[in-house]
Parts: structure tokens; sequence; C-alpha cells
């Protein structure tokens, strides 16, 4: 068996991302029932000081790679550093965020190790008696769930879904420092050459990391449609989303998508503003809600016709 | 130059069931399309081919029946068809599907492979990503724009991020996995269609890459990952009954608990 749950912790500029604490939480559980630890590994240039931060929110250890070509993300030495660390430490379970970095990363190091990753998992839990790591993931759009084993081969690797899983309590008490790793990176590890990095327009907010979002869909019927959002969104300090279909017409970008093909958004409040059709109980929506406990003012908007 | 792009046929539909009885897919009365993601890097590459005068290759892995996505991304006006088939290839996971399709692609030689970043039956956004570091040459993902530099050399890409975009310079043999809003793709042609209709399809079979595969290394026996389970959602819990109620306790019981749960 191979030793300890381990988290890859995403950082952005510095910031570590809220789908890494989340992976937190679930890796408590999950070393709890196989009683092990739970490992955070965070990569990047000068990230050892945001050891305390993920000390305080359950890990119980935490190894910092760093170095300045990991300063913004790139797949070739982040995949090198965090290959070197599996072959190290031998960890049981590795679990990554399903984000653009997540689900970029971690394909191209399960296949250097030669193991099973699944991907945009939903649900996990130990099988009491194999002590295999079960992973949930909706297929098909979220109209089938799967779950997955990966019995012969170490680690059992994961990417979750951000906004799914709980964030343990922070406690403030906590601290500790980070073991560093020495990986040897060389230039030509840098096998793409980063020539820019920006943001478009406002600076809009990750729709998982929004506060309020005024969520459109087929109801709004079409690209103008959403001005109107925007506004209220704006009022309200919030950003806007759209469900599937919006997305598919064209009407708005991918990155706005809420739902199962989209992102898992955990909100206190919901405001959709589309047809009836679309929200039968849009599994994704429900998923972050369990979670918050929250009350569901669902509005539902006459369809257009 | 030579550019490789890999297509995969789905059903043109999310609204699959399962067969009670199998727990297998229903798949009759389904229509099958290349997989959208996929397309738009068919259409992309053809762009590319219109600039730099490439030679595009369609490949794609599946039953004999996949053949007929082959033959409208040809009627797009794709060079070549190569579809990767056999009966030990089935059942494979996305770590064993990247094995098959890398062997193929050295087989059948490539400057610029494009992937979809994801398919729509399986979103898992990992073949291509697995394919690149089989073939262990650079990857950039949830590509939004590409351009050719220097004849094909290299490409500036515009990587999508879910707060930022990296503008990034790639250098050939590279991957990249395309979104589907990068290029809207084009209709096929009549000529394309009649053309398509007469060519004669490249099959790859497990004999063709036996040399290139570790046979352990694939199909259901080879996938490093199972799937223990599938189902169509499920009632959360065993549900509440109350029994032996008068109307009004039954209203004043069901009110309740729909305010404890914050639902009104």
């Amino acid at each position: 068996m191979g030793k300890d749950v381990y988290v890859v912790i995403e950082q952005r500029d510095g910031h570590v991302q809220k789908v890494g604490l989340e992976l937190i939480g679930e890796a408590r559980k999950l070393a709890g029932e196989l009683g092990q630890q739970v490992t955070a590994v965070i990569l990047g240039d000068q990230v050892a000081d945001k050891a305390g931060l993920l000390y305080q929110y359950g890990a119980e250890r935490v190894i910092a790679i760093e170095h300045p070509l990991l300063k913004e993300y790139a797949t070739e030495p982040y995949a090198k550093g965090l290959t070197q660390a599996i072959r190290e430490y031998e960890p049981e379970i590795v679990l990554f965020g399903a984000t653009s970095i997540g689900r970029d990363l971690a394909p191209r190091v399960a296949a250097r190790i030669h193991t099973g990753l699944t991907a945009d998992c939903t649900g996990l839990d130990i099988d009491p008696e194999t002590k295999l790591l079960r992973m949930t993931r909706p297929a098909f759009g979220g109209n089938i769930m799967a779950t997955i084993i990966c019995p012969h081969y170490r680690p059992q690797m994961a990417t979750v879904r951000p906004g799914v899983m709980k964030m343990r309590e922070r406690d403030q008490g906590k601290g500790g420092r980070a073991e560093l790793l020495k990986v040897d990176f060389t230039s030509e590890d840098m096998n793409i050459e980063i020539l820019e990095v920006y943001k478009e327009t406002r600076k809009q907010v990750d729709i998982t990391e929004a506060k309020v979002l005024v969520s459109g869909g087929r109801g709004v019927g079409g690209p103008a449609g959403y001005q109107p959002l925007r506004e209220l969104a704006e009022v309200l300090g919030g950003e806007v989303s759209s469900s599937r279909v919006g997305v598919d017409s064209g009407w708005i970008s991918k990155d706005r998508q809420v739902g199962q093909t989209g992102k898992t958004c955990a909100l206190p409040i919901c405001r959709p503003f589309t047809s009836p059709a679309e929200y039968p109980g849009p599994s994704s929506i429900w998923q972050g809600w369990r979670t918050q406990n929250s009350s569901w003012p669902l509005i539902k908007t006459p369809r257009r016709r | 130059m030579k550019i490789v792009v890999c297509i995969k046929q789905v059903p043109d539909t999310t609204e699959v069931k399962l067969d009670p009885k199998t727990n297998t897919l229903i798949r009759e009365g389904v229509p099958s399309i290349i997989n959208p993601d996929d397309k738009a890097g068919v259409e992309a590459a053809l762009r590319l081919k219109e600039t730099l005068g490439a030679k595009v290759t369609a490949v794609c892995m599946g039953p004999p029946q996949a053949d007929v996505a082959l033959r409208e991304a040809l009627a797009m006006g794709c060079d070549e068809g190569v579809l990767i088939s056999g009966r030990e290839f089935g059942g494979s996971d996305t770590y064993a599907t990247a094995t098959i399709i890398a062997a193929g692609l050295k087989k059948i030689g490539f400057d610029l492979i494009i992937t979809g970043r994801q398919a729509i039956d399986g979103d898992t956004a990992q073949v291509g990503p697995q394919i690149a570091e089989q073939l262990g040459i650079p990857q950039v993902s949830y590509a939004e724009e590409i351009q050719a530099e220097a004849g094909g050399k290299a490409f500036i890409v515009k990587r999508q991020f879910e707060d930022r975009y990296q503008r990034i310079r790639v250098k050939a043999p590279c991957l990249l996995t395309a979104l589907s809003e990068l290029a809207r793709p084009r209709y096929m042609t009549v000529r394309g269609i009649v053309e398509a209709y007469e060519y004669k399809m490249q099959i790859l079979g497990f004999e063709d890459l036996k040399e290139m595969i570790n046979p352990d290394y694939i199909g259901l026996k080879g996938s490093p990952t199972n799937v223990m389970r599938s189902f169509t959602k499920e009632p959360k819990g065993q549900g509440t009954k109350l029994r032996d109620l008068s109307a009004e306790e039954a209203v004043t019981a069901i009110v309740a608990k729909l305010e404890e749960k914050n639902l009104i």
C-alpha cells in the first residue's frame, strides 16, 4: 500500500485556490478511513509560506517545490516536479482540482507514472473491504454516473470538481513549515514559451469563486438577453453565468457555464433567468447546495416562444 | 507539413439511458456525430492547411461504424482518413486509448496533432494530454486560437484558463487540444461528400501496431481504471413515510419539513 493521501494545491499568482482547501477536507475523510495522513503538495515560485494556511485547513504535512520556472503554470515543469514527488514519496492517493490546470497536469503525470486517473469526480469514498478509492463521476452530461476504481496501480489519482467537497473549519491555532523538495529543473524543461499572460476586459471573477451569480439560459433568447443580467450582476457585485444552451448557441463564453458539463457553483442563493425546462433539478447546482445547506429561492421565468 | 487531427464519434445527445437489465448504454436510435470539440479541431487544421499548404489526416479510434465520422471529416476537406479499430482495443480507458492512438500516430507521422479538449460522452479531457505524454512531445490544452509561425515550425496558441489567458509559443512537433469556440466548423462540400464516399479508408488494427504496443497495456485488461458500477440518478434516501394523518396534520408536517430544509 502507498503512503498517505496527497492533495496537489493549485496556486495562481501565489494565491491558493479554494478547490485545494476543499480537497484537503475531503482527503482527511479518506485518510481517516485508511489510517493515513494528508499531505499537501504546492508548486510555484516562493510558495512555501503558504504552508501555514494549508495546515490550518487540515493538511498534516506540506511539501513545497519551488523554482522560478514554476511561477506561471506550464505543463512540463509542473509535471516533472510532481512526478518526482510521487516517485519519491509513493502516495496511495493523489487528488487534483478539476480545473483547466488540474485537467492538463493530472493526465500527463498519470501517463508518466503509468497509473489510472479518473476525471472530474463528484464523489469519493473508500471501499470498506478492499480499501480501494471509489471515484464517482458524471458522464454523458450528467445523465449517467459511474463509479471507477484503480485496483492494480498506485497512486490512485482523481481530479475533483471545484465546489463539491467541503472545506474544513479553519483552525487559526495551527501552523508549520513546508518541507522543500529539490527538483533539478533545467531550461529544457520549459518546452513552451509563455509570451504573455493577460485577462480580458474587466477581470471577470471565475464563476466558481463568485458570491452572486445571475444565470441565464434559453429564456434570454440571444446574446443581448444577457445584458440586463450583467447590469443586475454589476449592482449585486456578482457575475453572469449561463446554462449549457446559451454557451452551445454561442451567446456567451464557455467559462460562464454552470452545470454538469460546465462548472459546479456553491452559492447561498440562486436566481436563474431561464426556462423551467432547463431547471428540472440541475444536479450540478444541487451538488453545490448539498454541501452548503442553503436556501433555494428558485424563481422560474416563463418559457419564451 | 503534416497535421493529424484526432476525432471521436459520440452519440448526438447527452440524453442517453442505461438498459436496466444489462447496465449498458442504450445506443439504438441515437445518431452519432463527430464530437464538437474535435470538429472545431478539424476546422482549425483545415485553416492551417489553407495558410501553410499542409496535409491533414483525420484519425479516429473506434468500432468499424466510426468510419462515418472519418468520412465526414474527409468531406469537410481532410486529405486522409485512418480508422484505428480492433477487438483488442475494446474497453480501453484513457491511458490505454492514448497508448493505442499514440502508436497509430507514430506510424502515420505528424508535425502537429490536434485533438478536441474533451468528448461529450466521457468528458474526461485526458486522452489528448496522455497521447502527448506517450509521444514525448509538448502539449497546449484549452486552445482558443492557433496561429502558425515560420511556415508551421512553431505555433502561437491562445490558451484559456478560468481567470486568464496565456499566449504560448510552442515548437513542432506538438499536440494542441481544441475548444469548440476555437473555430466554427465548415459544412461538407458536395464534391467533398462524393469523394469521401468513394475514399478507401485506411484501417490500423492490432497487427499493424503490435510492434509499438505492449499488449498488456491496452483494452479492458490493460486499463488501469475499471468501471465498478454505472447508474442513473437515484433518490438520495428512503424518504419518510407518514401514516394515518388527517389532511391538516399532513399539511402541517410537510410544511414543517420544507421549512426545515429551507425550501420555502
